[in-house]
C-alpha cells in the first residue's frame, strides 16, 4: 500500500509563499518524478510529504489516512537524501540496522533483513566498513538499503544521483528503476534533470514556481505539453521557440519545434540560415543554425551529416509536429488534429 | 614548496625560529634539572652543593606530595567532568534558534576573558563569602546555615570556580562542532524513528567525540597547572586540602626558600604531566585521527 493524496497543500516560509495550493494524487506502486528548475518547490513538497516540513495549509493523506501532522517516523515512508545522510561513525551494517533497532525489531530478524537488503543491493562485501570508506555509488546503495529494510509504503528520493559522476548516474538510474520493478512500492523521486525524469518515471509532475504545470506520462509531456514552460523543460536539446511577427488568426504568437522535427532541404524551406557550430555525437548530429530575424535554431540531423560551419541551409518542419503557443504561453490545439 | 631548492631554502629560513623556541624550552628545563640536584636554599646563600637525588627523595616522601597529587587529579577530573557535561548541554541550548542568539553567545563566552585571579576574587568575596556572599544570603533567606566554602569544601569550591572559567571554552568548541553536524543526518534519524535521546546518543554524541577529545586534551594541559585560583582563595588550605602539585612547588621554593626542593618538584610535575599526556593520547587520542 502506498497511495498519497495531496489536497490544497500550501507552504509558506515566513511571509514567502513557496507552494501555492496544490492537488496531486500519487497512485499505489507508481514511480512519480517531481521535476522542475531549482527553487520551484519540488524538494519542499517532498519534505512536506516526509513530514520534515510543516504543511501551512491543506491535507496530506497517506493510504487514505490524514497524515498532515503525523511525525515523520509514523508515516511509514523512507527517504534517500541528496547527501545520503549516512551515519558516519556506524558501519554499513549498523546504518541499515538503525531504523530496525529503533523500531525494536528482534535481532535475528534484523540480521535476516540486512542480509536480504545486502543481497539486493550487492553490499555483502561492505557491511563492516564505515561510510567514509565507500565510493559515492556504494554510499548511495547503503542509503537505499537503509530505506528498504523498513519496508515503507513509499520511498522518497531527494535528488539522489546529483552527487555522482555521469556514468555512475546512468547505472544507478537503471538500478533504481529495477528496484522499483521488483519491489513494486510507490516511489517519489525529485530531480532537476529532465533526462532522469523521462527515463525513470511512470508519471512526471513538472513544477514551476510553486505550482504543478502538468502531470502525465513522459511521452504525454513530450508530445503534448500544455504550455510553453513544459515544452521547453522536457526534451534535450531544448525545443526551439520561434516568435511570430504577427499574431495568427487562432491567437498563436510563438511556434515550438523540436530539433528532430526539422527537415533539412536544399530547395527553399520555411526558414533559411547559416550553419554555426556542428556537434557530432556519432549516432546523431546537432546543428546550431543561425536564422535571420529568429536567432539560433537547434536542428537534429543524421550522424553522418556532411554539413559544416558556414554552410547555407534551408529548413522546413512537419506542420503536424509544430506546437503553437498563444501570448500566455498556453499550447493551442495543433493543426494536425483539426 | 615544489622544488628541492625551495624546500631547502624554506628549512633554512625556519631555522632561527626553531632554534629560539628550542632554547626557550631547553634552557629553563636544564636549569631546573641542575638546581634539583643541589642543596640550594635562599636562606643560606653561597652554600650550594651537589646532593644527588636527595631533593627528590624528600619531595616524594613528603605526605603533602601524595595529598596534593590526588588533589591535582581530583581538580583536573572534576573540572573536566563539569565542563564537558555542562558544555554539551550549553552548546545544545545555544544551538537553538532563540532571539538575540549572537549576543547570548558572546555573553556566555565572557567568563573566559576574566583573569583567573579576578574571577577567583569575585567568587571568594561576592559569592562564596560565608557572611557577605550571595550564597550565604540565599542560605539565610531559606533558613539554612551558610556554608563556609573555603573552610568546609575547599577543593570543591576551587573546582566550581575553575569550571565556571572553562565552561565557556568547552561550550564554544562543542557548539561549533554541533553546528557542523549535517542536518540531513538528523532528518534521516527522524524518519528512522529515533527520538530525542536516540538522536543525541547515536548521532550527536559520536559526532562530538573529536571535539570532546580536543577539549579534554587542551583543558588538561592548563588544569594541571592551576595556581592563581588557589593562591587568592584558600592558599592551599586548610592544611593541604586544596593544594595541588603546582601550589606545593610554590610553597616549597618561595615560602620555604628551598630552590632545590622546588626544582625537584617541578621536574616531578613535568614527569606527571607527561604520564597523563601519554595516558590520554592512548585512551582518546585515536579519536583525533582520520
Amino acid at each position: 500500500m502506498g497511495s498519497i493524496t495531496l489536497k490544497q497543500v500550501t507552504k509558506n516560509f515566513d511571509e514567502v509563499n513557496v507552494i501555492k495550493p496544490l492537488d496531486l494524487e500519487i497512485r499505489d506502486g507508481e514511480f512519480i518524478v517531481f521535476v522542475g528548475p531549482s527553487g520551484c518547490g519540488k524538494s519542499t513538497l517532498l519534505r512536506m510529504i516526509a513530514g520534515l516540513e510543516d504543511t501551512t495549509s491543506g491535507n496530506i493523506d497517506i493510504d487514505g489516512q490524514d497524515a498532515t501532522s503525523t511525525p515523520p517516523a509514523k508515516r511509514g515512508l523512507a527517504m534517500v537524501f541528496q547527501s545520503y545522510a549516512l551515519y558516519p561513525h556506524m558501519s554499513v551494517r549498523n546504518n541499515i540496522a538503525f531504523p530496525l533497532k529503533r523500531a525494536k525489531v528482534p535481532a535475528a530478524e534484523i540480521e535476516q533483513k540486512i542480509a536480504s537488503a545486502a543481497k539486493i543491493l550487492n553490499l555483502g562485501d561492505y557491511l563492516d566498513r564505515k561510510p567514509g570508506q565507500l565510493s559515492g555509488g556504494q554510499r548511495q546503495r547503503v542509503a537505499i538499503g537503509r530505506a528498504i529494510v523498513r519496508q515503507p509504503s513509499a520511498f522518497l528520493f531527494d535528488e539522489p544521483l546529483s552527487n555522482l559522476d555521469a556514468s555512475l548516474r546512468v547505472n544507478m538510474r537503471l538500478e533504481i528503476s529495477e528496484l522499483h520493478k521488483s519491489l513494486k512500492t510507490t516511489m517519489i523521486y525529485v530531480t532537476h534533470d529532465q533526462v532522469e525524469a523521462m527515463t525513470m518515471a511512470d508519471r512526471i509532475a513538472v513544477f514551476n514556481a510553486g505550482i504543478i504545470e502538468q502531470v502525465g506520462t513522459p511521452l504525454e509531456l513530450y508530445q503534448h505539453p500544455v504550455n510553453r514552460f513544459v515544452a521547453g523543460f522536457i526534451g534535450s536539446p531544448k525545443m526551439n521557440f520561434i516568435e511570430l511577427k504577427q499574431t495568427k488568426e487562432d491567437g498563436a504568437t510563438c511556434l515550438g519545434v523540436r530539433p528532430e522535427h526539422f527537415q533539412i532541404t536544399t530547395d527553399a524551406g520555411i526558414w533559411s540560415g547559416k550553419v554555426g557550430v556542428v556537434e557530432h555525437l556519432g549516432s546523431e548530429t546537432f546543428l546550431h543554425v543561425q536564422v535571420d530575424g529568429i536567432g539560433t535554431l537547434t536542428v537534429k540531423a543524421n550522424g553522418d551529416c556532411p554539413l559544416s560551419y558556414g554552410d547555407d541551409i534551408s529548413l522546413s518542419a512537419d506542420q503536424s509536429k509544430i506546437l503553437r503557443f498563444n501570448d500566455q504561453g498556453i499550447t493551442l490545439p495543433s493543426k494536425g488534429n483539426q | 614548496m615544489a622544488t628541492t631548492h625551495s624546500r631547502t631554502l624554506a628549512q633554512f629560513m625556519l631555522f632561527p625560529s626553531v632554534v629560539l623556541l628550542l632554547a626557550w624550552m631547553i634552557v629553563p628545563l636544564c636549569m631546573t634539572l641542575y638546581f634539583s640536584f643541589l642543596d640550594y636554599n635562599l636562606l643560606s646563600p653561597g652554600t650550594e652543593e651537589f646532593i644527588g637525588f636527595l631533593n627528590y627523595e624528600f619531595f616524594l616522601t613528603d605526605p603533602a606530595f601524595f595529598e596534593s597529587f590526588f588533589n591535582t587529579l581530583l581538580l583536573v577530573g572534576g573540572v573536566l567532568l563539569i565542563t564537558i557535561c555542562g558544555g554539551i548541554g550549553l552548546a545544545i541550548l545555544l544551538d537553538q534558534a532563540i532571539w538575540g542568539r549572537n549576543y547570548v553567545r558572546i555573553m556566555v563566552l565572557a567568563p573566559f576573558f576574566v583573569m583567573p585571579t579576578v574571577s577567583a576574587l569575585v567568587w571568594k568575596n561576592m559569592l562564596m563569602n560565608p557572611v557577605n556572599g550571595l550564597f550565604a544570603h540565599f542560605a539565610t533567606f531559606i533558613g539554612v546555615d551558610p556554608v563556609d566554602f573555603f573552610a568546609q569544601i575547599p577543593l570543591l569550591s576551587i573546582i566550581i570556580i575553575v569550571s565556571w572559567q572553562w565552561l565557556p571554552f568547552a561550550a564554544l568548541i562543542l557548539l561549533t562542532a554541533i553546528q557542523s553536524l549535517d542536518r540531513e543526518q538528523l532528518e534521516a534519524a527522524d524518519l528512522d524513528g529515533a527520538g530525542p535521546f536516540s538522536k543525541f546518543f547515536y548521532i550527536v554524541l559520536p559526532h562530538l567525540s573529536r571535539a570532546i577529545t580536543a577539549v579534554i586534551l587542551i583543558e588538561t594541559i592548563f588544569l594541571l597547572s592551576i595556581f592563581a585560583e588557589i593562591l587568592v582563595t584558600t592558599s592551599g588550605g586548610p592544611g593541604y586540602e586544596s593544594t595541588n602539585i603546582t601550589y606545593l612547588i610554590y610553597t616549597q621554593s618561595l615560602l620555604q626558600f628551598d630552590v632545590g626542593g622546588g626544582s625537584a618538584g617541578g621536574i616531578i610535575a613535568v614527569i606527571i604531566a607527561n604520564i597523563v599526556a601519554i595516558f590520554l593520547m592512548r585512551l582518546i587520542g585515536k579519536n583525533l585521527e582520520g
